[in-house]
């Protein structure tokens, strides 16, 4: 392995070989692979060179890049500093100015195609870009210019997504995600306020590991994250099938940790993978500490999940769900030297694993959907003037939980031994875990749900 | 005479281009334009107060729940709603623990590269630099194989073909000063902060579910249950035991144990890093102690409530210090902070109110650039930045942790006085080196190992009383909107940890009708006012000598040392003018 390598940099940065296996196997968790996934994912990081990374930033309040910076130690996230070489991130860089240009122009230079932009906030539109600028610059040049360049652009936080706070109803500067103001770039997006860095690594570490960007939703975004429900996930579901609710803050239930659906919790409608990797080093997630989820992974939620602490009054956005497989045999050959892994023997292996997957998640779809249908028909009974989610009506391409098959056993579907009943599936940043099941005898579990709606903005 | 810019101003939130003229090597004049702006009053209008906190959190990531508390506060004072005595504490927990954090990570983060010269610490001996820690503090993290790993690092970091983070700077800058092992030493810090900052912030997990932007706050209180039972009684359960996975209970004693032991580790790293390290600085740059010193006015709302009353005293001294005067501190009067938008990137109200500061209710403003895309110089722009000019009875004002130090000095405080006094003395400098860059430093250093010591008191009286059975941590008897007036406006003052914050709002028809921020940047970042008067930082940078105009260093040190935030300074736009509300609008009865 070179000396510039990822591998090499983890090693300068302390950390040993029984800690590097165990982010190997946590990477593995996160992305929902089987653990034997985790010997895997360690052999290429070793054989990886560091990704050069361009960030930008535009409408924001920096809480994506704190997000980075808070991300939890010894593996994981953490190790992003030296996973990723960054050579431009204008809250972290030594340089200023028009330095600043030189680091951006000349990282361009050097990895043409071969740098992953990253961008952090919306992008203002309005007033001919006027409303955010960046070395006298307005951002949506600057931003394009980037993307374009670029191996892949990875939007982080909900305003990188879809505008977010400042394309909220009553923004008036014209802010919209990435996909507004660059059309071209391939993107993976990972919304939340503020994302949830566990994915960020994983995303990477993906790309890393079997050579592709993960698989994701129209939105941009990843599968093997916004694949399945919260409500689906979520600690106090047991809670909620015995209908068991906090009713008001503070109150016997809320001191007992029962559901808080009745508190507004936007759980049931919302596609994240909060409960499972959490925040802090696994310390705690929204509904852990005691409050709902208020949807924050959905298109537009600052309008579609308001007000936070109610039922919705009306269908919640969701996102078309088919699977987009975004880096295709041509995409792979073409990153040359910044692709890690083998070269045609392995791509062959990634088409056919491809056509695979699909074939194991159509056989999947039907059975979710009756899932699904149950699901709904579950909470319509408990509250019969809360929102429906959206009809369960044709879902032909519901994908499972991205969750790649082994090579030699095509057509079957993702199945491990039968977890117990309802238990969620944690990722422990110590080992992997058991996948969920995608059996008809258990609860519906991993979800996507039926139809979604393209977003609007 | 050169005219230079720093576009993008790097290491700080937001988005701020720096211009100044140079003659004679000096800084003639200086000019601080924030660059973004985001509309955050358009989007928090008509938004259910209860709610409207989550939205204007996001005015700040790096200061998270700064904005979160200050909008549940002006709520609460909308509506006459007084927090129990738990709920008042926690937030105190919270918003320390934030400043804590802040002071740490915004000197070495943010500040160290102006100071430090990362190239010359490549060529440092380790060995020497383990004496050299070892001498200066008790920290553990002292070996040579220590500092030689970290040297490697960096060495790793910095190769010619992958510049990364620290590779393009203005290193062997004549204005860098350290030893190649004082550099060494001081870069392993900013690694260590790095990693103890990613441990230290989980207080904020655990007690909001995520960080940033945690999410307990609640108009009334806290989202916060404590266990069913008190702290002390195991988590009864009757249905499938759901494995908490190393995830304690907030108010559980698992929890609270917890926090403490991560504001124990903070104060030994506050004393034994942080305070250590500033005093090298001082040591090494004690002409900093002249430079800088800004228009040496100082406001200071005042945060950390410590007792329940409508006027509670303070942790952090609420007051002003204006006129040159740094001995006579005096009382704040809301009716005196006012917004110029002559200067900056709005139609300014044709109904300018008295002293000719924006007052809500009177005119039309809204966003109007009118500056050449792209921007190649602010030369001769009359509208120059997206900022506003905050003023107090037309007064330019600093705030931040010197200021609050200088208050609090003046105001007799012990703890601040006696840890002012030892650092003074340690380094053989006189309380006349305060009002500069230099002294913002060390003010910020002080601040954290005061306040690090006075929130572990705060854990230890929370434990106490959630003891004694009082378990409530909301009042929600306003939850329901039907007991609501048809119209009420409330404010909130406080500070972050960059300085004074300030939210008022008004309710109509129970929802939010309008929503202004004042925030610690549209003070220090400020444009000039409608008299001319330039903001903070401009009047800092005003005379200072800068050795090569290409590289700016000493620009940086002097901006940095205001830890601006861009992005809080420049968001908040009344489409019906500028400035606290009116206040004169009906509140409910007995509301203070």
């Amino acid at each position: 392995m070179s000396e510039d390598g990822l591998y090499a940099a983890l090693v300068r940065r302390g950390m040993s070989r029984r800690s590097f296996l165990q982010f190997s196997a946590a990477m593995a968790a996160a992305l929902a692979l089987p653990a034997a996934y985790g010997p895997r994912i360690a052999r290429a990081v070793e054989a990886a060179p560091r990704i050069p990374v361009i960030w930008l930033r535009g409408q924001t309040c920096g809480g994506n890049t704190e997000a980075l910076l808070r991300s939890a130690d010894p593996s994981v996230a953490s190790m992003l500093l030296d996973v990723l070489s960054v050579e431009y991130h204008e809250y972290l860089m030594a340089a200023a100015g028009s330095d600043t240009d030189l680091a951006r122009t000349s990282a361009m230079d050097r990895y043409p195609n071969g740098y992953l932009a990253v961008v952090e906030g919306a992008i203002p539109t309005a007033a001919g870009g006027a409303y955010c600028l960046v070395g006298g610059r307005p951002l949506t040049e600057v931003a394009r210019e980037v993307c374009d360049g670029a191996l892949a652009t990875i939007a982080v936080g909900s305003c990188a997504f879809d505008g977010g706070a400042p394309a909220a109803n009553g923004g008036s500067t014209g802010a919209g995600g990435v996909r507004q103001v660059v059309t071209d770039a391939r993107l993976v997006t990972l919304p939340g306020c503020p994302l949830n860095v566990v994915n960020l690594a994983a995303t990477i570490v993906h790309y890393l590991a079997l050579g592709n960007l993960p698989p994701t939703d129209l939105g941009g975004r990843p599968l093997f994250a916004y694949g399945a429900l919260i409500h689906n996930q979520c600690e106090r579901r047991p809670h909620f099938e015995f209908g068991e609710f906090a009713l008001s803050w503070g109150d016997e239930g809320a001191q007992k940790g029962w559901c808080l659906y009745k508190l507004g919790c936007k759980g049931p409608e919302t596609m994240a993978n909060c409960p499972t990797v959490r925040y802090g080093d696994g310390v705690s997630w929204n509904v852990r500490a005691g409050v709902g989820c208020v949807g924050c992974t959905t298109p537009n939620f600052w309008d579609a999940m308001m007000p936070a602490y109610k039922r919705l009054g009306s269908p919640a956005p969701f996102l078309p769900n088919l699977t987009v497989d975004q880096v295709g045999i041509a995409v792979v050959g073409a990153v040359g030297g910044a692709a890690v892994l083998h070269g045609a023997g392995m791509t062959a292996r990634e088409h056919r694993r491809n056509v695979v997957a699909r074939h194991a998640e159509q056989a999947a779809a039907k059975r979710h959907a009756t899932a699904q249908a149950r699901h709904e028909a579950e909470l319509a009974r408990l509250a019969p003037t809360a929102a429906t989610t959206p009809a369960a009506a044709t879902v032909d391409q519901t994908p499972v939980q991205q969750a790649p098959p082994v090579d030699t056993e095509p057509a079957r579907p993702v199945e491990t031994e039968p977890a117990p009943p309802v238990e969620p599936a944690r990722v422990d940043n110590r080992g992997p875990v058991d996948d969920q099941p995608a059996t008809d005898d258990q609860p519906a579990t991993d979800d996507q749900p039926a139809t979604e709606q393209p977003e609007g903005r | 005479m050169a005219r230079i810019a720093i576009d993008p101003v790097t290491r700080i939130n937001g988005q701020l281009r720096v211009e100044a003229e140079l003659s004679g090597g000096r800084v003639r004049d200086a000019w601080s334009s924030g660059t973004m702006f985001r509309d955050m009053e358009g989007v928090l209008r008509g938004r259910d107060p209860r709610d409207v906190w989550l939205l204007a959190e996001r005015i700040c990531g790096t200061c998270s729940t700064v904005h979160g508390l200050a909008s549940v506060r002006a709520v609460e004072r909308a509506l006459g709603i007084m927090i129990p005595a738990n709920a008042r504490v926690l937030r105190n927990v919270i918003a320390a623990s934030l400043l804590v954090r802040d002071h740490v990570l915004s000197f070495y983060q943010a500040q160290l590269p102006d100071w430090v010269d990362l190239h010359s610490a490549l060529g440092a001996d380790p060995a020497a630099t383990s004496v050299l820690s070892q001498k200066r503090s008790g920290w553990s993290k002292s070996s040579s194989d220590y500092f030689r790993g970290i040297q490697a690092r960096l060495a790793a970091e910095v190769d010619a073909g992958r510049p990364g983070l620290f590779g393009v700077g203005w290193w062997g800058h004549p204005a860098y000063r350290l030893s190649p092992e004082q550099n060494l030493l001081l870069i392993a810090h900013l690694v260590e902060a790095l990693d103890w900052q990613r441990a230290f912030m989980r207080i904020h997990a655990v007690l909001g579910g995520k960080d940033p932007h945690p999410q307990t706050f609640l108009v009334g209180g806290m989202a916060l249950a404590s266990p069913w039972g008190g702290p002390s009684a195991r988590r009864t359960q009757g249905h499938p035991d759901v494995p908490q996975r190393n995830s304690p209970d907030p108010l559980s004693e698992e929890g609270l144990n917890l926090i403490d032991t991560l504001f124990s580790d903070a104060s030994t790293f506050v004393n034994q890093v942080l305070l250590p390290d500033v005093q090298l600085l001082a040591a090494a740059y004690p002409d900093w102690g002249a430079i800088g010193a800004g228009p040496g006015n100082y406001l200071a709302f005042g945060e950390y409530p410590l007792d329940d009353s409508s006027s509670p005293a303070l942790g952090l001294p609420r007051g002003q210090l204006a006129g040159g005067n740094l001995e006579q501190v005096q009382s704040i009067n809301q009716g005196n902070i006012g917004e110029s938008v002559v200067h900056s990137w709005y139609r300014g109200s044709v109904n300018e109110g008295a002293r000719g500061f924006l007052t809500p209710a009177s005119g039309e403003t809204s966003p109007a650039f009118d500056a050449q895309l792209p921007l190649a110089s602010l030369d001769g722009a009359g509208k120059y930045t997206w900022i506003k000019a905050a003023r107090y009875a037309g007064v330019p004002m600093e705030t931040g942790p010197l200021a609050r130090v200088l208050v609090g000095y003046a105001q007799g405080s012990q703890e601040t006085g006696t840890a002012l006094g030892e650092v003074l003395r340690a380094l053989s400098l006189g309380p006349e080196v305060m009002p500069s860059v230099l002294g913002r430093l060390l003010a910020k250093a002080i601040e954290a190992t005061v306040v690090v010591t006075k929130a572990r008191g705060w854990l230890l009286a929370l434990r106490q009383h959630l003891g004694t059975g009082d378990l409530a941590v909301a009042d929600i008897s306003f939850w329901d909107q039907g007991s609501w007036p048809p119209e009420a406006a409330g404010y909130s003052l406080g500070e972050g940890p960059r300085g004074a914050v300030g939210h008022w709002i008004s309710i109509r028809d129970r929802l939010i009708d309008r929503y202004q921020v004042i925030d610690a940047s549209t003070w220090n970042a400020s444009p000039r006012d409608l008299n001319g008067q330039r903001g903070p930082i401009e009047a800092a940078l005003t005379g200072v000598e800068v050795a090569d105009a290409m590289q700016p260093l000493e620009l940086l040190r002097v901006i940095h040392s205001f830890n601006p935030c861009a992005a809080c300074a420049a968001h908040v736009l009344n489409p019906k003018g500028t400035g606290p509300f009116d206040l004169r609008v009906r509140t409910r009865e007995g509301a203070g």
